[in-house]
């Protein structure tokens, strides 16, 4: 999971400063891992220093310094770079999966075409498991069934979600 | 706008029941001998798209095209000659005559198209073999299970060797094991005579069997292959 | 089977200790209870199919409740008719109270008019039922429907007919029918002297006790009794199954939460006694309706008062418990041979094949019962109704019986043949017993009424008789009611001017006697006929050879059935005759009237007159004789009547009208038939019509039922590219082949049946040519029940099926 392309893709709804990216991740994304504060502020300045963030504002106060970081054009590019790029498939890759539609949804951007995207390349995959499968022996088949399974369970969630998108949309804009 | 080369084509179906859009600009085309597997939610028009593509019903507005003939021309006497010599059928379930028998019903669409009974009906028994349910010739559907019902009826609808084969949710009835089995038989026996399938499904494993894929969303069609190119 | 029959003992509540259920009767009440639950609140389609059986039931219920009701209809015509008969055999004495009354019948188009004219002898003159007032000479009562008529432009002619004013209607008890057309008119000259008769009377109406009818037509009217309710009570038996699978499927839900067999068996038979009181409170409400209209029909020249449709206390309670009632025995029956498990519903149909042998002894016992039973060819023999009845009863159901075996195994031999065929047979083979019930129907109401036409073609004679009138000669008749010769004259020359009338024959007869004292062996004076015509009449009447006027012809009758040698006593060329003469001695009466037979006086033959008989006696031209000189004469008019001349008989009416209205005009007929006789053959026609229709509903209905349960099936076969012909043909055989068998047993057990009845009945003949119509029926039917299925047939056939998933 990319921290960067997701704390990226939380301020492409508008300029946050570090503590409320942390918490804005944490929210959604974090339970259980919650961010340290410094991973924060290390992508930040790398981000920075790519130019995909801009420093918004600083304000001073009576604690730490607060810089706002606000998304620029190409931040927003890279966001939906990653975000139409499909995931490698393997098992267990919901929590990337699960990010991507989450930002896709309040990025307002087309989570369906993320799910569609994805489940391209699932096929893509599970189409040549099914043709090992077809030429090869009894293991073979056992090894690319569980293989197979685990694909297809994938993209029922994917699916799954795709249909509760409306619902979705609404908690996580809420 | 239909690619060069591909069998069935269609362009800028439109198709409402009632008030409800079902297709609403889709485009299709399957080439001979290729797979298609169609995806999309429930409700998205899947079923629709099969049978305005296939001649059960004619679509609002927009063209199909079959060889060099449009589909969206001919009446429906012309249409169903065409499904019966041209094209073949296999839906999720209800679809064996239950008063004949298994090798009748194979022998059916022969039969429909003219064969003499003895005829279709040896062809039947070898279609029968073929799809490893030869021993269950002489019963009614109501007698065997399931997956025996859905491999006659696969090999109802290759018996008359058809050029494009439909398939609505053919293993939505069955288990895994049966499905596998049937998606396996179906698609050899599609390719070794290169016919063109056109899938409807909602499981991948099964989507995984064709050659490529389209996602039917609120009636407009998703070519996938073009998409990642 | 066994190993749920043992889950379901496992898993009963009694063996794990709970509380049994209850037992017996509450059982039943509770079971019950619950199918009408089911059938009331059961949903959509619990709804659909309580209505069908419902409307089913009903219209048995409305047949079975008119047939009930026709002894008090048939009582009840004939108790007004015989309140205003005019009893012509006791006269009375001519007193204050007392009035003279004649019949005086007309006919207006085909229609009947009873007419009476009245003539008080005083004021305390009895008023003939519905009638306040007797009308005063040149006034008349009628009829509202006559009354009707008088007023349209349709009743114009009539009106001249009878032109007295009319004072007053005749009120619902003094008529048989709403429809009749009754009239009194009274008159100023009528006596009991007249001819066509006035008679004296001190009040309306006869007595003549019941008419006892022949023994013949009291097997007719039970047989078609039997022929017409056994249809309706298999279409009611059919009407309770409308529906069934889907409600077996309800029941294997009911099985499913723990309901055992014998509680889902109770609870269909609640379902369907639910139908039933539905369809028996419809039935009945129908029936209230549909007799307020009964005034509007005319059937078979009976109609009828709404409150003469009242069916008979004794049968409304028989039908009131007999139909709830078969419709649980039905369903317990049809429940038989299904098993309703938890997870489906189990046919035994395929699995149980029916026996032939205890079938056939049924029709055979019922044939057996009409043969040994009386022979009714003697008009007086007493005929046993019960055993007309149950023989009849017996070879009618014998022949349902044996129509599921039947159909069973002559289908089970069918193999191959072109796809409609194969899919039509393959269906019966899998549930022959739903084809066999939908035409088990027909196939009584065709075998009966075979059985019947045959009776009726060989008896036809006993009630039709050749009358000897010969329409093509003559068309009317009439007795002219004058012993005047000038009036006579005067009359014939009227008809002949009335218009639509081609030609008269008309005669002028009297009688006359053979001069001189009684010979030895003489108890009277023998006399003959002397009938005067011109030689046009004379032709119809007698071979004349060549004739002018002033011929005279002596006729023998040579069929032998009047004594030649007693008119040769009389009738001699040469001879003297006697006009006025006393009967008995034969003494002139006054001053000795005499004429003489001239010598040239040649003998023919007679010819049968237009009206049917042959004349005999001595005839003569009106140059011969002088007719002035008879003794009440009687004159004779035949007309031939001109076809092209629109409503000639009905001018000839009124012309004869305003003659006399007492003249009776006589329409000539080539046969007549009994009225009764005519009356049951109209009502089996109509009967077996109704029941037909009735069968071909049904069969609908579970056409329909059978296409909307294959919904989907025909939709795919659709998307397979099937013709709309091919399924379209598929139904038509599959309703054909069990009509067509059932025709076939039909025929069979109709003749047989018809010949056990006509070997009772004594009589051999028989008329091959009354059965052929009733199987072209049964064709016609299956036709119709085919083209009335297409329409639905072919909206399921559209692709809307593939889509319900």
């Amino acid at each position: 999971m990319s921290i960067g392309h997701t704390l990226l893709g939380l301020l492409e709804s508008g300029p946050r400063h570090g503590y409320d990216l942390k918490r804005a991740f944490d929210e959604h994304f974090g339970q259980d891992r919650p961010l340290h504060y410094g991973q924060v502020y290390s992508t930040m300045s790398r981000l920075l220093k790519n130019g995909l963030v801009e420093v918004d504002g600083v304000e001073a106060g009576a604690g730490p310094e607060r810089k706002r970081y606000a998304i620029t054009d190409a931040g927003v590019t890279d966001v939906a770079q990653w975000l139409s790029r499909p995931e490698k498939p393997e098992p267990y890759l919901q929590s990337t999966l699960y990010t991507k539609v989450v930002l896709a949804l309040m990025t307002e951007r087309n989570a369906a075409e993320l799910l569609d995207t994805q489940r391209a390349e699932h096929l893509r995959l599970m189409r040549g498991l099914t043709e090992r499968k077809r030429k090869g022996d009894l293991a073979d088949q056992l090894i690319c069934d569980h293989a197979l399974f685990h694909l297809e369970a994938d993209l029922r969630w994917l699916e799954l979600t795709a249909a509760r998108l409306d619902r979705l949309a609404e908690t996580v804009r809420g | 706008m239909t690619p060069e080369g591909s069998l069935l084509a269609a362009d800028g179906l439109h198709k409402a029941y009632g008030a409800t859009p079902a297709l609403d600009g889709a485009d299709f085309s399957v080439h001979p001998g290729e797979v298609v597997a169609v995806l999309g939610p429930s409700g998205s028009g899947k079923s629709t798209l099969l049978h305005v593509l296939a001649g059960i019903v004619r679509p609002d507005s927009g063209t199909v095209r079959y060889g060099d003939r449009e589909l969206t021309g001919m009446n429906d006497t012309e249409r169903s000659a065409l499904r019966r010599t041209d094209f073949g059928f296999v839906f999720q379930f209800g679809q064996l005559v239950p008063e004949l028998t298994c090798v009748e019903n194979v022998a059916l669409p022969l039969r429909l198209n003219g064969v003499r009974r003895k005829e279709a009906e040896r062809q039947a028994r070898d279609w029968l073999e073929r799809l490893e349910v030869e021993d269950i010739r002489g019963q009614r559907p109501g007698e065997v299970s399931g997956g025996q019902g859905q491999r006659v009826a696969v090999a109802r609808a290759l018996a008359t060797r058809p050029r494009v084969l439909f398939a609505d949710e053919p293993t939505g009835a069955l288990d895994s094991l049966n499905g596998e089995r049937v998606m396996t038989l179906l698609t050899d026996a599609a390719r070794d005579t290169s016919a063109a399938v056109v899938l409807v499904t909602h499981e991948a494993r099964v989507a995984a069997y064709s050659d490529r894929e389209i996602v039917v969303r609120d009636g407009k069609v998703k070519d996938m292959l073009a998409g990642l190119q | 089977m066994t190993l749920l029959d043992e889950r379901r003992g496992g898993t009963h509540p009694a063996a794990s200790g709970t509380p049994a259920p209850p037992a017996g009767l509450a059982a039943w009440a509770r079971d019950l209870g619950m199918g009408l639950r089911f059938a009331a609140g059961g949903g959509r389609e619990g709804w659909i199919r309580t209505l069908l059986t419902a409307v089913g039931v009903a219209l048995g219920v409305v047949l079975l409740l008119g047939a009930a009701s026709v002894p008090q209809l048939l009582q009840g015509r004939d108790v007004r008719g015989q309140a205003r008969q005019i009893a012509a055999d006791m006269p009375v004495k001519q007193s204050s109270s007392s009035l003279v009354a004649a019949e005086a019948d007309s006919e207006f188009r085909g229609t009947r008019i009873t007419g009476t004219l009245v003539r008080p002898d005083g004021p305390d003159a009895p008023a003939p039922p519905g009638v306040t007032a007797l009308p005063r000479p040149g006034e008349m009562v009628v009829s509202p429907a006559l009354k009707d008529l008088l007023a349209s432009p349709d009743g114009a002619l009539l009106r001249e007919r009878l032109p007295y004013r009319i004072t007053g209607t005749i009120a619902d008890t003094g008529l048989v029918g709403p429809n009749e057309l009754t009239y009194y008119a009274g008159s100023a000259t009528l006596t009991t002297e007249t001819e066509q008769g006035g008679h004296r009377i001190g009040s309306f109406g006869i007595d003549v006790g019941e008419a006892t009818p022949s023994a013949i037509l009291v097997v007719l009217i039970i047989l078609a009794c039997v022929v017409l309710l056994m249809p309706v009570a298999l279409f009611i038996a059919t009407a309770v199954r409308f529906g069934g699978e889907l409600r077996d499927r309800r029941l294997a839900a009911l099985r499913l939460i723990g309901a055992d067999v014998h509680m889902t068996r109770r609870t269909a038979a609640g379902e369907a006694l639910f139908g039933s009181l539905c369809g028996l409170l419809l039935g009945g409400l129908l029936f209230l309706v549909g007799r307020q209209f009964t005034g509007l029909v005319t059937l078979w020249d009976i109609n009828a008062f709404p409150s003469d449709m009242t069916p008979s206390p004794a049968l409304t309670v028989l039908i009131a418990l007999a139909v709830p009632a078969a419709a649980v025995a039905v369903t317990l029956v049809a429940l038989r041979g299904v098993t309703i498990e938890p997870l489906g519903v189990v046919r035994h149909a395929t699995a149980r094949r029916r026996r032939l042998w205890w079938r056939i002894p049924v029709p055979l016992i019922g044939l057996a019962m009409l043969l040994l039973s009386n022979r009714v060819d003697e008009g007086d023999a007493q005929v046993n109704p019960t055993v007309v009845a149950g023989g009849a009863v017996l070879v009618l159901s014998g022949i349902t019986l044996l129509l599921p075996w039947t159909v069973e195994a002559v289908v089970a031999r069918f193999k191959g043949g072109p796809v409609p065929w194969q899919l039509a047979t393959r269906r019966l083979q899998l549930s022959s017993g739903t084809a066999a019930r939908a035409v088990g129907g027909i196939t009584v109401a065709v075998a009966g009424a075979i059985a019947l036409q045959l009776f009726f073609s060989a008896v036809q004679s006993d009630f039709t008789s050749h009358t000897g009138q010969d329409s093509r000669r003559a068309q009317m008749s009439a007795t002219l009611p004058s012993h005047d010769m000038s009036t006579i004259r005067k009359m014939l020359k009227e008809f002949r001017d009335t218009r639509g009338v081609r030609s008269t024959i008309g005669v002028i007869e009297a009688s006359v006697t053979r001069p001189g004292p009684l010979r030895k062996g003489e108890e009277f004076a023998p006399s003959t006929t002397l009938t005067v015509g011109d030689c046009a009449s004379l032709q119809e009447l007698l071979h004349t050879g060549p004739c002018k006027d002033g011929d005279t012809f002596i006729v023998t009758d040579h069929t032998g059935t009047a004594d030649d040698d007693y008119i040769l006593e009389t009738a001699r060329p040469g001879a003297s005759v006697l006009f006025h003469a006393d009967p008995q001695s034969g003494k002139p009466v006054g001053k000795p009237r005499l004429w003489t037979i001239p010598k040239e006086t040649r003998k023919v033959r007679a010819r049968m007159d237009p009206s049917g008989s042959l004349a005999f006696g001595i005839f003569a031209t009106p140059g011969a004789v002088d007719t002035s000189r008879f003794h009440e004469p009687t004159a004779r008019a035949m007309l031939k009547v001109d076809p092209s001349v629109p409503d000639a008989a009905e001018h000839i009416r009124n012309t004869a009208a305003r003659l006399d209205p007492l003249m009776q005009i006589i329409t000539l007929h080539h046969t007549t038939r009994d009225q009764q006789f005519t009356s049951i053959r109209t009502g089996l026609l109509v009967g077996s019509t109704v029941t037909m229709a009735l069968i071909a509903a049904s069969m609908l209905v579970s056409t329909l039922e059978q296409l909307r349960e294959r919904r989907r099936l025909l939709s795919v076969l659709v998307a397979f590219g099937t013709r709309r012909a091919t399924l379209a043909w598929s139904v038509l055989w599959q309703t054909a082949v069990p009509v067509l068998l059932g025709l076939v047993l039909a025929v069979a057990g109709g003749v047989a049946l018809g010949g056990g009845l006509l070997r009772m009945a004594g009589k051999s003949t028989f008329d091959w040519s009354a059965i052929w119509p009733l199987p072209l029926a049964g064709a016609g039917l299956v036709l119709l029940v085919t083209l009335l299925s297409l329409p639905p047939l072919w909206r399921m056939m559209r692709p809307d099926g593939l889509r319900s998933e």
